[in-house]
């Protein structure tokens, strides 16, 4: 038990060394800690695996301490491994130390090199406690602890003020949602008098499908999710969120983080079933979410925006697979996002590395010569994310389509339409960054450089996952066994208690075939068409100022920022000076002018004491009696008044 | 003997103070710190040893044909709010350790003056001598206000003291009532006495009550005063107003208007509790675009007292026990926030958030203490705010759970004006004004370094403070019924 608790521990411990002793600790010294603090947490998940294995996979639950207690509501501070949190787990510290090493080359030159340590450090601790903890109030805890480490870390260059805008946006957006989820752990409460997940979901066995208090508790909820995990309408912040350093939006803004709303609603998966009408609206916010940001991400010329767009519209799938309860297959598409989404964003950070910070691919191209690990891991990435078997993304796309497919034959064509747009844009990306000839100033051509080994060596292990990744959930028909699925059954429990027909039948071989079939050919085709209009970098997207029309809206994002700056901030902005301006001054202070007047009569009084002396003292004596005076006068009057009650 | 001391000691201290006039500024400084310190001593020795079964307190007969008696005694609620008083008058008297103020002794014997009826306020359980402390805290505070303020502040702090001083009067006329009703003074037994009154009677006494203690908070309509004083007073004066003064208001609403009031309280509450959201939502939005740091954080305590007032109108241990953490947070917090206003003003002689920024480049020590402060303030979970916020809106959204959604809001409003204050001054490039900001030094890190302690312990062990008040809540939702 001792090794579960010190799994959140080390990070937090190394948070403190690097956070506390800034100044101190030296570089070297710094990035050590911090890679050594993660991966002893990856340790530490191997031990919670075997624990959890020995103890026959029952839920293990750590309790620590006694948190708050308020009339009958008892908060436990305690963690829970079981099935979710162990996937989780590994996630989480086995791509958290890779990235952590990237850091160390990457952030090389930083001299907030510690600093930076200490926050992805802190963010761990964040995020293990929120896939470890035993209650609803954890979850909140790592939920806005990894809110926290995001505005710090996307602000990390803070004399940049845009980047501090970013990071701004991003915390507040996110706050919007935590207040839906705030919300919906209050209807918890109030439902089932407790927010420990095994009672709760105990407690929910009892009820029936479609039951309103729960169809309500897992709307807010989601209201939590789409904020976390960038969904519509709360995903305008992930974009520019790409202003924190690139192994940040690695980690936090691919990874994990983003991908934290699937985990609850995964480990809500009892409430969720007992609510179809929330299950509708999160596969179509999942649906209209993939298909938006990837139109976004076909236009795009940054190379980390194009990623963001498509981490947003990757996590749209996730949600889609929840909606249609393929709690699994979503799932299965976080573990294998979190591979190659972290393999890209890396590749990225190490094309910039070599490109003296350009972000813009139109200054890009021909890049697969000089920095060769880089351009074939990313090249690995980029098929994987296409869905071409048998990579990682492959697997767990066509799985999602198939539970879609079943569930609604229009939301597979959007699905299918989404993921040949993904197909196309990543290889565009590809296209224009490595295949043709360089077209960035001859300074940068001369720098251009493989990143170092402790940049490639994860860029390496990430592609390795994305190629096998994909192997822990294979088709039926590949007559494979499904180790996740089996490994996750026992999850899903109190869904199949609530709806027998949970699960579902699986679809006919042959029309699995079929749609399997489909999606390759199509991502295919998308590859084709890419490569027909961008390999070799034949032709390069247009200046930003040539760009015109419908390519000019999407290209700007459709312009949803505006409209939310002009829908809420600006009006928030002009409510504020009125209510500054007019409302304070004119109206409610103006309702207390004739206190006013009197105030001003005397005022001329009170200046007078300022000079202070024995005037002030005289006053301050004169105040005092007459407060005391004041009493005791009171209390003669009430005497006679008493005294002439009692007579009566 | 124990809770006569909390008030023995800092009377003492200020008369001393007073005749030592003639002395040193330094010999002044430290007789102020060490007689605050000593309080704090007895008040964390009552925090260690105290236990629901046995009660500390003194009742000595003050006028004897009247049945009114100076008993003062401490029970769960008082104890939380001694040691709030207790713990944040040594950091404010070590606040002004880098000044030198003119006519020091008296400086320092009005800060412990304050003090002394603070600890009566927060102690006593006899009405009458409930609301001669009551009073008796503004004088001090107006003084040090008035005399060591900036130009306005006479004019300023006089319009402060006569708005109080006229919602108190709404008081003492219930209080009266209610001692005639009763022939007592003593609280437990007025609760007795206001179960028995009409339904009328008892609406009268929720008004008089309410506005007495919203124009201390303050609560919408009733602020006008707050943001003018809290902004022009010098920062002493503000951090003993806004930490402590207007704690009474809120223990007010808990130890005098709900037992008092019950019947008034379920008929009125509910429209209480919209008058102090709308104050949360309406404050919030006035702070977004303050550019004066003071004002901005006066805007900020504004919002917060609201939705205390709402927690604790909403009549339930999940309200109430919130209000209560966020009473110690929401001083903690606002003592270091305006600390680190007056450190910003007195390096580069501005509390403009246009003309700063970039100061975390020169003083990355100093950024961090205002992150964590703000952290708190902002009620991120594992720091002192977040508790009782939770708690708060949870017994809001019991009471309605629109007015829980409204109320809601602040999590999401307090993030954008307090990140937009710590962007504006801490983060971008620095400027001619701030390049040569001085780092923290040791006085200074002696006031901040406690309050961010405070800040995560009782993020990290809200249950320690919570465990102390739940007999008492639970004794006065008793009262109530």
């Amino acid at each position: 038990m001792l090794l579960i608790k010190l799994i959140p521990l080390f990070p937090l411990i190394g948070f403190l060394i690097n956070g506390l002793g800034f100044r101190k600790v030296s570089k070297g010294l710094a990035g050590w800690i911090g890679t050594g603090a993660a991966l002893l947490s990856f340790v530490g998940a191997f031990s919670a695996y075997q624990a959890f294995i020995a103890g026959g996979q029952l839920p293990i639950i750590v309790n620590i301490f006694n948190w708050i207690t308020v009339g009958t509501l008892n908060i436990n501070f305690s963690f829970q491994i079981d099935q979710l949190s162990i996937l989780m787990l590994f996630v989480v510290t086995g791509v958290g130390t890779l990235i952590h090493v990237y850091s160390m080359g990457y952030m090389h030159d930083d001299e907030g090199f510690g600093k930076f340590f200490a926050f992805l450090n802190l963010f761990l601790f964040s995020m293990l406690l929120l896939v470890m903890g035993s209650n609803y109030i954890i979850m909140f805890i790592g939920w806005e602890g990894v809110g926290l480490c995001s505005y710090l870390l996307i602000g990390f260059w803070n004399k940049n003020f845009e980047y501090g805008n970013a990071a701004r946006k991003a915390f507040i957006m996110n706050r919007v949602g935590d207040l839906g989820f705030l919300i919906g752990i209050f209807l918890i409460i109030n439902q089932f008098g407790t927010v420990e997940y095994l009672q709760v979901f105990d407690k929910a066995k009892g009820l029936t499908v479609g039951d309103a208090t729960i169809v309500a508790i897992t709307a807010f909820l989601f209201i939590g999710a789409m904020g976390k995990s960038a969904q519509i309408p709360l995903y305008t912040w992930l974009p520019d969120a790409m202003a924190g350093p690139t192994p940040v939006s690695a980690l936090i803004h691919a990874a994990t983080m983003v991908t934290s709303g699937l985990y609850m609603i995964v480990r809500s998966n009892i409430l969720y079933t007992l609510a179809p009408g929330t299950l509708e609206v999160v596969a179509w916010v999942g649906v209209a979410t993939a298909l938006f940001a990837a139109t976004i991400g076909i236009f795009q010329n940054d190379i980390k925006k194009v990623l963001a767009y498509s981490t947003v519209s990757q996590l749209g799938y996730m949600f889609m697979a929840m909606g249609v309860s393929a709690y699994t297959s979503g799932f299965f598409h976080v573990v294998t996002h979190a591979f190659f989404k972290a393999l890209l964003f890396l590749g990225a950070g190490s094309v910039i590395h070599a490109m003296s910070g350009e972000q813009d691919i139109r200054r890009m191209g021909g890049l697969g010569g000089k920095i060769k690990i880089t351009a074939i891991t990313f090249l690995i990435g980029t098929i994987a994310i296409s869905g071409i078997p048998p990579f990682a993304g492959f697997f767990s796309k066509d799985e999602i389509l198939a539970h879609v497919y079943e569930h609604n034959k229009f939301m597979w064509v959007l699905a299918v339409a989404g993921s040949m747009m993904t197909a196309f844009y990543m290889f565009r990306l590809y296209f224009l960054t490595f295949t043709g000839s360089f077209r960035g100033t001859h300074e940068q051509e001369h720098h251009l450089h493989e990143s170092p080994i402790s940049m490639t060596l994860p860029l390496m292990v990430l592609a390795g996952f994305s190629i096998v990744g994909g192997f822990i959930g294979m088709p039926e028909i590949f007559h494979f066994p499904h180790a996740l699925s089996e490994f996750m059954n026992p999850l899903y429990e109190g869904s199949k208690a609530v709806n027998p027909e949970f699960g579902g039948t699986p679809i006919d071989h042959s029309s699995e075939w079929m749609l399997m079939g489909i999606s390759v050919v199509a991502a295919v085709v998308s590859i084709v068409y890419a490569y027909s209009k961008f390999g070799g970098s034949k032709n390069v997207p247009a200046e930003d100022s040539e760009i015109t029309g419908l390519q000019k809206t999407i290209y700007n994002k459709y312009y949803i920022d505006e409209a939310y700056w002009g829908i809420f901030v600006n009006p928030v902005k002009r409510l504020s000076n009125v209510f500054a301006n007019i409302i304070e001054p004119k109206g409610f202070d103006g309702a207390v002018n004739g206190i006013g007047g009197f105030v001003n009569t005397f005022s001329g009084v009170a200046r007078k004491l300022q000079a202070g002396g024995t005037g002030f003292y005289l006053f301050a004596m004169v105040i005092g009696i007459a407060v005391i005076l004041g009493i005791n006068l009171g209390y003669q009057v009430l005497e006679s008044i008493l005294a002439f009650v009692g007579k009566k | 003997m124990l809770a006569l001391t909390l008030i023995l000691i800092p009377l003492i201290g200020s008369l001393v103070l007073l005749l030592l006039k003639g002395s040193s500024v330094s010999s002044s400084k430290n007789t102020a710190l060490v007689v605050s310190l000593a309080t704090f001593a007895v008040a964390i020795y009552a925090f260690t040893t105290f236990s629901t079964q046995t009660t500390i307190g003194v009742k000595y007969s003050w006028m004897k044909d009247l049945n009114i008696n100076f008993h003062i005694s401490i029970d769960g609620i008082s104890l939380l709010l001694v040691f709030l008083t207790a713990f944040l008058v040594p950091l404010i008297i070590t606040s002004t350790f880098k000044h030198t103020y003119k006519n020091h002794a008296s400086f320092y014997a009005l800060i412990l003056l304050a003090e002394t009826a603070l600890m009566g306020v927060f102690m006593a359980r006899d009405i009458f001598l409930f609301y001669f402390f009551y009073e008796a805290a503004l004088i001090p505070v107006y003084f040090i206000a008035a005399i060591w303020g900036g130009k306005d502040a006479p004019r300023i702090t006089f319009k402060m003291f006569v708005y109080t001083i006229f919602g108190s009067l709404f008081m003492l006329v219930a209080l009266v009532y209610l001692y005639m009703k009763g022939a007592s003074a003593d609280i437990d037994q007025l609760a007795t006495t206001a179960k028995l009154l009409s339904s009328n009677a008892q609406n009268l006494l929720f008004w008089a009550f309410f506005i007495a203690f919203a124009i201390k908070m303050p609560v919408l309509p009733f602020h006008t005063w707050q943001p003018d004083a809290y902004s022009e007073s010098p920062t002493p004066a503000t951090m003993l107003l806004s930490g402590l003064l207007s704690k009474m208001g809120v223990y007010g609403l808990i130890r005098i208007m709900l037992p008092l009031a019950p019947v008034g309280v379920a008929n009125w509450g509910q429209f209480g509790m919209i008058l102090s959201i709308i104050g949360l939502i309406y404050g919030s939005i006035i702070a977004i675009q303050q550019n004066n740091i003071k004002r901005l954080i006066a805007y900020s305590s504004f919002a917060h007292m609201g939705l205390m007032a709402a927690g604790v109108l909403s009549g339930n241990i999940n309200g109430i026990q919130g209000a209560l953490l966020q009473m110690v947070a929401h001083g903690v917090n606002a003592v270091g926030l305006f600390f680190i206003v007056k450190i910003i003003y007195d390096r580069t002689g501005t509390r403009d958030l246009t003309a700063l920024g970039g100061i975390t480049q020169k003083t990355p020590a100093l950024s961090i203490y205002f992150m964590i402060i703000m952290l708190g303030s902002v009620a991120l979970p594992l720091t002192n705010g977040f508790v009782g916020e939770f708690l708060l809106l949870k017994g809001i959204y019991d009471k309605n759970a629109w007015l829980g959604g409204f109320a809601g809001l602040t999590i999401i409003l307090g993030a954008v004006y307090m990140l937009r204050l710590m962007q504006r001054s801490m983060f971008g490039e620095s400027n001619d004004i701030t390049a040569k900001f001085k780092d923290v030094s040791g006085s200074e890190v002696a006031v901040l370094l406690p309050i961010v302690a405070i800040v995560l312990i009782m993020g990290l062990f809200p249950n320690v403070f919570l465990k102390i008040t739940e007999p008492a809540v639970n004794n006065i939702l008793q009262m109530m019924k």
